[in-house]
């Protein structure tokens, strides 16, 4: 057994950086191993799914490495912003690691992924790169978005994720358009639309949920309460902030965010239900360490020994190395060089990403519009009439006779106040004017 | 519930996973190519538009049943054009309101949901903000979903949806996504309408950067725009007018699709450059003909496109007539006329003879009482009044 798992970390090791889809490895470490989570679901309208999960050796080392990734990139971001490379705003997940990593487990690529602006570790488990995700915070050109996003916008097409969303909220309507074309083209996918405890109050989300129920869409919106919208407390912006039973005719589970065995049983569970049965709200009890945005210090609205009674109390990494360390699937040593081995990683696509060039000036105008309307690539609307000028140009000869002919002419004296006349004629005052 | 979808999932699957069709082999109407003559009018030169031998039919020329192509009212056209573009391409539904078993407020829609089914011809709740963004995400994943907006004044509600992910997406992705959405309906100075019914939201959109914008004037030219609308990868918002749902015309038989991004010349002229588009066209040639009598000779342009502008027809035309009038519905302040005027003296000072004139509705919330609302709007009085002050 012990042979297995150091094989297994060893083939942990020797893997890409970030490549989670490509751990299928037919070891004998896949043997089940039962574990209860932490606390029961606790259900609206619907029976919760049991508190045992089954799960393997393979599955927790997986999710601890990367867990560990995914915090020690956003605390490698953290220094970047400080050190002023990454600009703007920088929303960081530290702390809910648990979620994105317990979703992934979860699902597959064909089902979609669709999140507001924390999505650095999203992007991560959906198959984005490290070189990506820094680069892209950079607003270098290797990043996911080509350096024209930036932090908020994040997006892995081949990786089934939809982004990366700066506006509160608007992502829940499109995350129900995404189940609306997995139903039309009956894919047997779900779309996960998530969103914070912030958002909850949006009403498009209310619209947006009353649509995917109508039509059975299989929609599954996982609430990601972090407990602060921003610098507001939960209690002091919804009346109600028991945010899975919001749905009210929509069934709700609300799951330990910070226990990723948890949140992989209320994924798989609600993946099931959304396929046969139309939408249901995952409300996902996790904490975030960091403050709002990286301009936030987060400690004007919570107390410093709130964030450090969670982080010793609930930090999903540490849940993970107890359990790996109580079912002897590898030596508190092996744990702590893979934490090394990731800092390494993520310190060399730092490096990396920090030699990737800035875009071309030309990436101005890409992207703009898809192909075809020629407002594409090194050339804009002004580049685009000054070429049809340049070719209505051609007979030289005749526009400079033009220009000199034209010079000859007396202009009309009453030219300037043509404007002024022709609006008067109206019976109409201008509101403008007194 | 299930059995009630119309759609066959063979089809709709395969179409979704691979989303490249075979190109239309169709002549694209080109407008500028030669001078085609107004198409309200009943006297048109037949013949220049399409390559059909319209010579073969000539037993009877009296009968009307031997004329070319089939006579449409606008919403018709509009009709013709949907269900000809989703019968081609099963990722093309529609969402709306009242879209599918009422048929659309203005029957652009009528019968589609009996023959395609309520998913693809999808009635939405009272949502604008959600269902567009509904529309986005859709698109996101390849299906090609055109809303409507029941009147396009309800659409600043979802401002935010088409300004920052129908517009904005395509860019923030560095390419990954493309929008292929159409967001239509009818907006402008109704009869009557109240203020809030009678918005013209081309001059709000106009800054997004990403979309297109249209505007349908002709039962030929709306269905030409929104068959292009729909085949576009770009999101594009076609105008339509309240008024100009009735308009009756007569369309060809074969399939054909308009330019999105060019303009229509309506009457070629010598003397002034009249630039509109929409339901102006029509109080511009109704001023048209007053001024012909009165001996001018006006060339109009109906810009179609509002975004982009097709700076190259507009640009031929300044270089003949070396005057510009802009005729718009739009408020004088912000509005298309205001920027066309920025864009012509940008690109064409050096050729234009007098300053623009730019005739635009009123800055006030359009009114209820009949008389106020008409001296809202440009009036023909006024065109012909503006064109022989510039041409003094």
């Amino acid at each position: 057994m012990a042979q297995l798992i150091r094989r297994a970390a060893a083939l942990n090791k020797s893997l890409p950086a970030a490549s989670f889809a490509a751990r299928g490895l037919a070891t004998a470490s896949t043997s089940p191993i039962t574990v209860e989570t932490s606390l029961p679901f606790t259900g609206h309208n619907i029976d919760p799914p049991s508190r045992s999960v089954e799960t393997s050796p393979q599955e927790l080392l997986t999710f601890f490495r990367d867990m560990a990734l995914m915090r020690r990139m956003e605390i490698a971001a953290d220094s970047l912003y400080k050190a002023k490379l990454i600009r703007g705003f920088c929303h960081l997940y530290d702390g809910q690691e648990a979620v994105c990593v317990g979703m992934e487990a979860a699902i597959n690529r064909k089902d979609c992924i669709i999140t507001a602006y924390r999505d650095h570790c999203i992007f991560l488990g959906r198959g984005g790169t490290l070189l990506e995700a820094f680069a892209e915070l950079m607003g270098r050109k290797d990043g996911c978005s080509k350096g024209k996003g930036g932090s908020m916008h994040f997006y892995k097409k081949e990786g089934g994720f939809y982004g990366g969303h700066g506006i509160v909220g608007a992502q829940v309507p499109l995350g129900c358009g995404l189940a609306f074309a997995q139903k039309y083209s009956k894919d047997e996918s779900v779309t996960f639309a998530m969103y914070g405890d912030g958002a909850a109050n949006q009403g498009q989300l209310f619209e947006a949920l009353n649509m995917a129920a109508l039509w059975d869409l299989p929609a599954i919106l996982v609430c990601e309460n972090n407990h602060y919208g921003m610098g507001t407390a939960e209690w002091r912006a919804a009346k109600s902030p028991a945010y899975y039973k919001r749905g009210d005719y929509v069934p709700g589970l609300k799951v330990d965010g910070m226990d990723a065995l948890a949140v992989k049983q209320a994924c798989k569970f609600a993946k099931e239900h959304a396929l046969k049965n139309g939408p249901i709200i995952l409300e996902m009890d996790t904490y975030r360490y960091h403050g709002h945005s990286m301009s936030d210090p987060g400690s004007t609205y919570r107390t410093r020994d709130e964030i450090s009674g969670v982080r010793q109390e609930r930090d999903p990494i540490e849940r993970i190395r107890k359990l790996v360390l109580a079912h002897d699937l590898a030596t508190e040593k092996e744990l702590k060089d893979t934490e090394k081995e990731v800092r390494k990683e993520v310190d060399e696509a730092i490096a990396q990403a920090k030699e990737s060039p800035m875009p071309d000036p030309s990436e101005l105008f890409s992207n703009v519009y898809a192909k075809g309307l020629g407002t594409e690539h090194k050339t804009g609307t002004l580049q685009i009439t000054y070429n049809y000028l340049l070719l209505a140009l051609k007979d030289l000869v005749a526009f400079f006779l033009v220009v000199f002919i034209r010079s000859r002419q007396k202009r009309s004296e009453n030219c300037t106040s043509m404007s002024e006349n022709i609006n008067n004629d109206s019976t109409c005052q201008d509101p403008f004017v007194d | 519930m299930a059995a009630s979808f119309g759609v066959s999932s063979a089809a709709a699957a395969n179409a979704v996973k691979s989303p490249a069709l075979s190109p239309p082999s169709l002549p694209v109407i080109r407008s500028e190519a030669r001078p085609i003559s107004c198409r309200v009018n009943k006297s048109r030169k037949a013949g220049k538009i399409t390559t059909k031998a319209v010579a073969a039919q000539a037993e009877n020329p009296a009968s009307a049943a031997s004329k070319p192509g089939h006579e449409v009212l606008l919403f018709e056209a509009l009709r013709e054009g949907l269900e000809e573009e989703m019968e081609r391409d099963p990722r093309v539904c529609i969402f709306g309101e009242d879209v599918g078993h009422y048929g659309g407020s203005y029957k652009v829609s009528k019968g589609l949901a009996d023959k395609y089914g309520d998913l693809r011809v999808l009635d939405t709740p009272i949502a604008e903000n959600s269902f567009i963004g509904m529309a986005v995400g859709a698109a996101m994943t390849g299906l090609r979903p055109v809303v409507e907006g029941m009147n396009m004044g309800f659409l600043l509600l979802a401002f935010n949806q088409i300004s920052d992910n129908c517009g904005m997406l395509h860019y923030t992705s560095g390419g990954q996504f493309t929008i292929p959405t159409v967001i239509r309906g009818p907006g402008g100075v109704g009869r009557q309408l109240g203020a809030e019914h009678s918005q013209r939201l081309e001059s709000y959109f106009q800054s997004i950067p990403g979309i297109q914008m249209v505007a349908c004037s002709t039962p030929y030219n709306a269905k030409g725009l929104m068959k292009a609308a729909i085949r576009s990868e770009n999101p594009v918002v076609l105008f339509e007018h309240v008024l100009l749902y009735n308009l009756k015309e007569r369309i060809p038989d074969e399939e054909y699709v308009v330019s999105l991004e060019e303009a229509e010349m309506v009457r070629p002229g010598e003397h002034v450059t009249i630039l509109t588009y929409s339901r102006m066209r029509y109080h511009v040639m109704q001023a048209a003909k007053t001024l012909v009598n009165k001996g001018y000779d006006p060339e109009v342009i109906d810009i179609r496109s509002l975004k982009p502008f097709d700076l190259y027809t507009i640009g031929n035309s300044i270089k003949k007539t070396h005057k510009v009038l802009i005729v718009e519905e739009c408020m004088r302040t912000g509005g298309i006329g205001a920027s066309l005027t920025a864009a012509i003296n940008e690109n064409f000072n050096d050729y234009l003879d007098a300053p623009i004139v730019c005739l635009s509705s009123q800055d006030v919330p359009t009114p209820y009482a009949g008389t106020l609302e008409e001296v809202t709007v440009v009036q023909p009085g006024q065109i012909v009044t503006a064109v022989e002050q510039l041409c003094r």
